[in-house]
């Protein structure tokens, strides 16, 4: 691949990537959505979000994506904390703790 | 401007974004690791990390690249893999909407999953915000963020190796940003809207180009407002 062909892509991909970012925030503006469009997007966080980390719970690339214990408890254990104690930090510490604490002693025992 | 509200919401915006500077930096390191090991040259590794500025995009590009594969499927593949980040903008779009341009044009530069995330959380607690508050709170985010992933990018490249396998690294982002999941499930609509996108993420995982995402999301989408007005009429007398 050549250097200019190299170039094109970046520019390319970088134009492209942030007439996406920008879309509806550049040209809707302050214009007012319908009722429904707003229902909508009120469930983006939570459509995406899951679905995008969902794929990297199950089939970790570190493990040649095998479903891990390890991995799969830390996640558990991340979103549960964050469920009930709405506190994000904590949840973050639950599932590093509960990740180096497995990986650890699944470690020990091979 | 007026400062009625005492509330700093760029350094709540950066206090938020710290956890996340472990999933930026690793990542970031990442990418230059790999594009150190391909035929990009320095200048274009870090343009790449400058001026595209979304990680997974930036991966699936290189791949490609390695693999020789046309310039528009390239093109093609990281802008299909950066397309959530339309449905990013759109709910941005009242939140933020009422900025000047200017601000909203910097702000769609630095919308990533990241800036994303935080303001989901931030701006539905916070509902009284001004536009500027907001505005505030998700250059905030970005502040540590964006310079942690270019920098570590330029490390990357340098060091040229791998992280050590046993930090267990990789699953810094699925932890982080399922912290944020956590408290996001407010409602039944919020949890429908959630097993909704992980069911239909998981089934729809071969589609390439990370398309299965997009539907997933989008179905997801719809499930959570169906949801939301089945509760909101059973209880109305």
């Amino acid at each position: 691949m050549s250097d200019a062909t190299i170039w094109i892509i970046i520019l390319a991909t970088g134009i492209g990537t942030f007439l996406l970012r920008f879309s509806f925030l550049g040209v809707l503006g302050g214009a007012t959505l319908p009722d429904w469009v707003l229902r909508h997007l009120r469930y983006t966080a939570v459509a995406v979000l899951p679905g995008l980390v969902a794929p990297l719970v199950l089939w970790p690339e570190a493990t040649g994506g095998q479903p891990d214990g390890p991995r799969f408890a830390a996640a558990v254990a991340t979103v549960v904390v964050g469920y009930f104690t709405r506190n994000v930090l904590g949840a973050i510490a639950a599932g590093a703790v509960t990740l180096y604490a497995l990986l650890w002693f699944t470690g020990l025992s091979i | 401007m007026a400062r009625s509200k005492p509330k700093n919401t760029y350094l709540m915006g950066l206090r938020d974004a710290l956890p996340f500077l472990l999933v930026a930096g690793p990542f970031g390191l990442l990418f230059g690791v790999v594009a150190a090991e391909s035929e990009l040259s320095v200048p274009q590794a870090m343009a790449f990390s400058t001026v595209v500025f979304a990680g997974a995009a930036q991966f699936a590009a290189l791949q490609l690249m390695v693999d020789n594969a046309p310039v528009l499927i390239v093109v093609a593949t990281a802008l299909a893999v950066n397309l959530r980040m339309a449905m990013y903008s759109a709910w941005l779009a009242p939140w933020l909407g009422g900025a000047p341009l200017w601000q909203r044009a910097l702000a769609a530069y630095v919308n990533v999953d990241q800036s994303f995330a935080c303001s989901a959380i931030r701006f539905e607690q916070y509902p009284d915000w001004s536009v500027a508050q907001r505005m505030a709170f998700f250059f905030g985010v970005v502040t540590p963020i964006a310079p942690a992933w270019v920098a570590m990018t330029a490390l990357g490249l340098w060091l040229g190796e791998g992280i050590p396998a046993w930090l267990a690294l990789d699953f810094a982002m699925p932890v982080c940003f399922l912290a944020l999941i956590g408290p996001m499930m407010r409602t039944a609509a919020h949890l429908a809207a959630a097993f909704a996108s992980v069911a239909l993420a998981l089934l729809l995982a071969g589609v390439p180009y990370n398309l299965g995402l997009l539907v997933a999301a989008l179905v997801a989408m719809a499930v959570g407002a169906r949801v939301e007005l089945w509760q909101t009429r059973r209880p109305a007398p």
